[in-house]
């Protein structure tokens, strides 16, 4: 009679099913689709601190990390999980000149607000979750604008925070098609 | 490996987001303590990202610029005709400036004028726009070795552009005049009135604490004034423009949207150091000024608004309870 193998003499199967061998190549694939989204939002950072000479380019650098964090927290949370969303945001305040640890709290937000409502929204449509992007990008320019003037004592005309909202709504139409076909072939190519 | 069962690995993972907030929270509240520690993060992090800018950066001013070549060819007749205006007008300008250097030298030799030795600089390229949302700074790329120091100017090829306020060891990040802490004594060239400019992160500071029998004329010449011993006297700032009836604007010499290639000047003014980072006008660290620069009567101090505060208390006292620093620890007198 042959005796199962034990719990502790196998490795423990996550996902039942037939799959490839994992070799080293097919690991380092799926680590770098894997690490994409991050990458992008790390891409992003860097194109938008470039001197492009950009109209109020400081205003879109906020919206675009609040679109990717959002958006990947959203569809495919494992590839955007929370530590690296605390490293996406400190990387955005060590190379700024923002409090440091602001950006942070205000990435944290989205990737909460994405995962928190992920079932309600995977039901719904893209303006749905467009308008609920709204929600968050409004509350997180609103504490921007809060805490900056909190914590460097000084007055900060609204103006500024309003052009940053409208820009993230932009934003997150124009990245999300781009996102979405980047789920299909590179981070989840086989759903 | 310690195996943990499903019910606490889902309770780890339940404990990892409020965890990482607080560690944010905790980060920022440091970072308000300790500025220090702070600052020297953000320039390793400057100083390892510096050649990323310069690899991302490089392809977008590219194509930035075959832009506005494509965009400058639809208007090619117009420029023409503008650029031989102005070449013309500059023709006459060259006979003039040879005529006056010509008398210059003349001038110079007969009263035994002593030339001030020129002081040395450091020729940049500006690889990141890393101002926010509420603040104007851009990083410069300097090599390893460099003789950059804080407090150092910045002028580009038509202006001034701002002071050297965090350095780190191959970049600087320069804060912008159109800052909002950003403070420059100047003077008016037409009247010689004092005034001071003060950025407000638009395109155009305000110009503001002029006397009040000067009135500022429109495309008047601002230069910088000694006064706080924070700049050289005579630099280029930009003209003064009346966006409203009654409120004056600079408009910067500097182009301070399309910086390229910075050069940073050492004048021996070093007491008076601009914010750690923008909006921080609160003293960290108490730098004390080297016993060699030139110095008014008051202490020295590490800070912008401090500074300019206290030294023109010898100096200009309208100015001095007009600057008034945010928050300041006192400082030692100079002996």
């Amino acid at each position: 009679m042959v005796t199962p193998p034990s719990y502790e003499s196998r490795q423990f199967e996550r996902r039942p099913g037939i799959r490839p061998r994992q070799t080293l190549g097919r690991r380092l694939d799926a680590a770098s689709r894997a690490a994409l989204p991050a990458a992008i939002a790390v891409v992003l950072l860097l194109l938008l601190h470039a001197p492009l000479g950009l109209p109020a380019q400081p205003a879109l650098l906020l919206g675009a990390e609040l679109a990717c964090v959002f958006y990947w927290s959203l569809f495919l949370p494992r590839v955007m999980p929370s530590p690296v969303v605390f490293v996406l945001g400190l990387l955005v305040d060590l190379l700024g000149t923002g409090p440091l640890g602001l950006s942070v709290v205000l990435l944290l937000i989205a990737h909460v607000a994405g995962i928190a409502w992920r079932q309600a929204l995977m039901r719904q449509g893209a303006l749905v979750i467009w308008l609920v992007f709204a929600g968050v990008a409004a509350l997180c320019c609103l504490i921007e604008w809060l805490a900056t003037m909190l914590l460097e004592w000084r007055l900060l005309p609204p103006g500024s925070a309003a052009l940053q909202f409208g820009f993230a709504l932009g934003e997150y139409l124009v990245l999300s098609g781009p996102f979405a076909w980047c789920m299909r072939v590179v981070a989840r190519p086989h759903g | 490996m310690v195996r943990l069962s499903i019910q606490a690995r889902q309770a780890l993972s339940r404990l990892v987001l409020p965890g990482l907030v607080l560690a944010a929270l905790a980060v920022t509240l440091l970072a308000r303590v300790a500025p220090g520690p702070a600052q020297q993060l953000r320039a390793v992090a400057s100083d390892a990202v510096a050649p990323a800018y310069s690899l991302v950066g490089g392809p977008a001013s590219g194509v930035r610029d075959m832009l506005a070549t494509a965009v400058s060819v639809l208007h090619v007749a117009h420029e023409n005709a503008e650029l031989r205006a102005e070449n013309a007008r500059l023709r006459r300008w060259y006979d003039a400036a040879q005529a006056l250097a010509t008398e210059n030298v003349a001038l110079r030799a007969q009263l035994h004028w002593l030339p001030q030795p020129e002081p040395s600089f450091v020729t940049a390229r500006v690889v990141a726009d890393t101002g926010g949302l509420y603040d104007r700074a851009v990083l410069l790329s300097v090599g390893p070795n460099s003789p950059v120091q804080r407090g150092q100017i910045a002028l580009d090829a038509s202006g001034l552009v701002g002071r050297v306020s965090q350095l780190g060891s191959r970049s600087a990040r320069i804060l912008l005049i159109t800052d909002a802490t950003s403070r420059v004594p100047v003077m008016l060239a037409d009247s010689h009135a004092r005034a001071i400019v003060l950025g407000t992160n638009a395109a155009w500071p305000r110009l503001m604490y002029y006397p009040q029998d000067v009135m500022p004329k429109e495309g008047e010449r601002v230069v910088t004034s000694a006064e706080a011993g924070a700049f050289p006297a005579g630099l280029p700032v930009g003209t003064v423009h009346y966006d409203h009836p009654g409120t004056p604007v600079v408009i910067p010499a500097a182009s301070l949207d399309s910086l390229d290639l910075v050069r940073i000047f050492d004048y021996g003014l070093t007491s008076i150091l601009p914010p750690d980072a923008p909006g921080r006008a609160h003293a960290a660290e108490t730098e004390t000024a080297p016993p060699d620069a030139p110095r008014a009567a008051a202490p020295a101090a590490s800070h912008g608004l401090l500074g300019i505060a206290r030294a023109n208390a010898a100096g200009l006292p309208f100015l001095a309870h007009l600057l008034k620093p945010v928050v300041a620890k006192p400082e030692p007198a100079q002996p």
